[in-house]
């Protein structure tokens, strides 16, 4: 198991040197000078420029600017925010709890409805139930999240007022950021009705952004179970007159789960690409909308450091989804 | 019990004060995060909304919803008679904020006057290099430049001598950058080697103090008790950060905050007819405009810009592009600053006209470029909706016009260079002064640097600008300003397009909150009604 693992993690390297190449010089072949866009219209005279240039360190040669940059986040320092000027390191493990609480509730909402609803129209196949969830699915999955986010807070926001517009917690409470997650936070602050206020903020957010992994992970449920309980063992089991439930749940389903949860695994990538549109439609504080403003503004810095920070995350939960399948199926453990 | 009624009742409670009834709470939809709480270390609106209209004070001020200027940290002022010394008697009793990391000892006096400039100023000053600021405002209005020194002359009064007479000086020193820090606040951070927290954890004199700040989330801040101008009629002031416009339009409508800025165009209508919101509208600061580059061949001559200026139907683009948000421009400073010229004629669309004059300049059926800008800007909501249509005209009256467009900073730096045949672009005012408008867009030292995008010298203009520096006394000013109208609507180069409209959709329960011609936000003097 311990080789295994660091066969995983001696991976992770390569990878890790990759995204940052990537982060590194994709951010300035895309067109748009971050000291030019800070001066607008207003402009900057070649003497300012030059001074700018020096202080960013954009006056050395590309390469040296990528070695020194990869050298100081190999000694944990991202560099400093072009726009705040506050270390993308604080900056980035500010917002991270919003992004990781909000991604938390949409997985968890994915996982519990998406393979039952999977498991159900796959046992159903073919039947008004599976082609009314593979629709639902296949809705859902269609619908961009900047469309299906809006209408959403127009409907229940707007028009029936179940739930709150934007934001993590009603400004009725003020709890002292102990963990950066709202919802430990306001637990913990005994406030009455600010738990409750966070639940209640959460809502709209995790099911927009539940919404497409959702029915990848249905679909995905759906065709692996399909292709299980065609299997002779499947047939077997249900010959020598195992029950129902057993037969699905334990036969067809434990050996289904290795591709569901490869998807699941994945989705934490689609997760982070939709908190972008999400953060920014619900004004959720987290690493998405960060992001897109840094992009806007081509603040190298936070643009180079985020990506890692969110690529080592994806890394890492594909690491611990590996992890799993040795797990659930000991013979991958001994490949 | 509306929403707001309860974040009122609840706020007053978190205070600790005697009675939720008593506590007045104003939400702002905010359209994003500030940078930092710092305006010299911004040039952003967003930043200065958040900080310099909130949290601090200038020696002057623009008076609350218009471009004029009234004494604030300076009770009085007076002017040599060569225009180069301006001395400041500023004012007693001036209180700083008093936080969880500082507690002053001492009122505003001369020293914090020399420590907000200087800072900005001298490259060896101990806060110079602090969080890598770049003081790009300071720069742009060549602060540099024109102060030749800042004297001390006793704890409250203050002379700034200057390198040469610039009239715009007293206009640029009520710009948000030029915001008065605390020195002894600043010293208390040197001493604990943690200068970088004057930029985050603010102390300003002004009518706001900042309680907390969450990243993209919120900002809360509470009434200043000591401020000099007297306590705020609100208690609490948050800022809800909602960058989307139409996110932040459900969140007025449901109650969720008080005032929304940017609203989109396409809701306008919408919230003409809500019950509970006022939307509130006046001309903006900014005009909109496509400048001939005059030192291109097809450009030189003056009659070939007026034709094109005449075939241009500016009212099919306030239409169609402004969709009722604009007002037509005839002369490069918009109506809201003093000395902009009534009597200036607009150009007449004239078709036929205009090909006759092209024809006489030699150019019938000439070929030429749009550049189209490719964001939306507050003075051009859509440069390619926009370039389109005078595209049309143009081909109209046989003129055939290729549309092109750059990424932001592509287009501003090669605009500057002069690439193009025609730019749109346009500018917001900064300061309320004529000069910034003419000086900067449409001088001679601006076709050198770029930023005029004409590319237009012309020394009868030039000199005119030249001698309103010069001189402080508005009335001749005025005179000299109203007579370069003249003169660069005879020379045209440009097309005067438009000034768009600001709307500010305002909740009902809000009094005296009042439009800002820069664009800006203040909350000082707003009341909410019981």
């Amino acid at each position: 198991m311990f080789g295994f693992i660091l066969r995983r993690v001696g991976m992770l390297i390569p990878t890790f040197i990759g995204v940052s190449l990537v982060s590194f010089f994709f951010i300035r072949l895309i067109p748009g000078d971050p000291i030019i866009l800070m001066s607008g219209e207003r402009g900057i005279s070649p003497e300012r420029y030059a001074q700018f240039q020096e202080l960013f360190g954009y006056n050395k040669p590309i390469i040296v600017q990528y070695f020194d940059y990869l050298l100081a986040v190999l000694q944990g320092d991202l560099g400093k925010s072009i726009s705040t000027k506050l270390p993308v390191w604080s900056e980035f493990f500010v917002r991270f709890p919003a992004t990781l609480e909000l991604s938390f509730v949409a997985i968890f909402l994915a996982v519990t409805i998406g393979v039952p609803a999977g498991i159900i129209a796959a046992v159903k196949r073919a039947t008004s139930v599976d082609h009314s969830i593979m629709g639902i699915a296949l809705v859902g999955y269609s619908m961009p999240i900047f469309w299906s986010a809006l209408m959403m807070i127009i409907v229940f926001s707007g028009m029936l007022g179940w739930t709150p517009v934007s934001g993590r917690l009603s400004f009725m409470f003020f709890p002292e950021s102990i963990t950066g997650f709202m919802l430990v936070d306001t637990w913990l602050s005994g406030e009455k009705g600010a738990f409750a206020s966070a639940v209640h903020h959460l809502v709209l957010p995790s099911i927009a952004l539940a919404t497409i992994p959702l029915a990848v992970i249905a679909r995905q449920t759906r065709s692996a179970m399909l292709e299980v309980l065609g299997e002779d063992y499947i047939r077997t089991a249900r010959a020598k007159g195992l029950g129902r439930r057993r037969v699905i749940g334990l036969h067809a389903l434990r050996n289904a789960l290795i591709p569901v949860i490869t998807t699941i695994g994945l989705q934490v990538g689609v997760l982070m690409a939709g908190a972008i549109l999400t953060e920014t439609i619900f004004s959720w504080p987290g690493i998405g909308k960060w992001m897109v403003e840094s992009i806007s503004r081509r603040d190298y810095p936070v643009i180079q450091g985020g990506l890692l920070m969110i690529a080592f995350l994806v890394m890492f939960v594909n690491l611990m989804v590996d992890l799993l399948y040795g797990l659930i199926n000991p013979r991958i453990r001994h490949q | 019990m509306n929403t707001i009624t309860k974040l009122l009742a609840a706020t007053a409670l978190i205070a600790g004060l005697s009675s939720a009834a008593e506590a007045k709470t104003l939400v702002f939809c905010s359209e994003g995060s500030p940078e930092n709480f710092s305006a010299a270390l911004s040039t952003a609106g967003t930043t200065f909304d958040a900080s310099s209209r909130q949290l601090y004070n200038r020696l002057v001020e623009f008076d609350r919803g218009t471009t004029n200027i009234v004494p604030a940290l300076a009770e009085s002022y007076s002017v040599s008679d060569d225009a180069l010394e301006y001395t400041f008697n500023l004012r007693k009793g001036v209180k700083f904020h008093t936080t969880k990391e500082f507690t002053p000892t001492r009122d505003f006096n001369a020293d914090d006057v020399l420590f907000s400039f200087n800072r900005q100023w001298k490259e060896n000053h101990p806060f110079h290099q602090v969080n890598g600021a770049t003081y790009t405002y300071f720069g742009a209005m060549s602060m540099g430049e024109i102060i030749a020194d800042i004297v001390k002359v006793d704890d409250y009064t203050v002379k700034f001598v200057l390198a040469k007479p610039e009239a715009p000086f007293i206009a640029n020193i009520a710009m948000d950058f030029a915001s008065i820090q605390s020195a002894e606040y600043a010293d208390q951070l040197a001493a604990a080697d943690n200068k970088d927290a004057i930029d985050h954890k603010a102390v300003g004199t002004g009518p706001f103090q900042l309680v907390s700040y969450q990243q993209d989330a919120v900002i809360r801040y509470s009434a200043h008790p000591g401020y000099w101008a007297g306590k705020a009629l609100i208690d609490n002031l948050i800022f809800a950060i909602t960058p989307d416009a139409a996110v932040r339009y459900q969140k007025l409508k449901a109650g969720e905050c008080h005032i929304m800025p940017y609203p989109n165009p396409a809701d306008l209508a919408a919230m003409a007819k809500e019950k509970d919101i006022t939307l509130m509208k006046q001309e903006g600061l900014n005009v909109g405009y496509l400048a001939y580059n005059t030192q291109k061949e097809n450009f030189k001559d003056v009659r070939v810009r007026l034709a094109l200026n005449m075939a241009i139907n500016k009212q099919a683009i306030l239409d169609a592009v402004f969709q009722g948000a604009g007002k037509a421009a005839k002369n490069p400073l918009p109506p809201t600053i003093w000395s902009y010229n009534e009597d200036t004629p607009d150009d007449v669309y004239d078709p036929v006209a205009a090909k006759a004059l092209l024809s006489e300049a030699g150019k019938a059926g000439m070929k030429t470029n749009i550049w189209a800008m490719p964001v939306q800007r507050p003075y051009n909501p859509a440069a390619r909706r926009m370039a389109e249509l005078i595209q049309a005209d143009w081909a109209a009256i046989g003129v055939e016009a290729e549309i092109i467009s750059f990424e932001w900073g592509e287009y501003l730096t090669r605009s500057r260079a002069g690439e193009h045949e025609t730019v749109l672009l346009g500018w917001t005012g900064d300061n309320g002064d004529p000069d910034n408008f003419l000086y900067v867009l449409l001088s001679c030292a601006a076709a050198e640097n770029g930023s005029n995008r004409a590319r237009w010298c012309n020394a009868e203009f030039d000199g005119l600008l030249r001698a309103a520096k010069e001189t402080a006394d508005v009335a001749e000013r005025t005179r000299l300003y109203k007579e370069a109208q003249v003169v660069f609507k005879r020379e045209a180069p440009w097309a005067t397009i438009a000034h768009s409209l600001v709307f500010k959709p305002v909740r009902n329960e809000v009094v005296d909150f009042r439009i800002d011609p820069f664009g800006g936000h203040m909350f000082y003097g707003v009341d909410i009604k019981e």
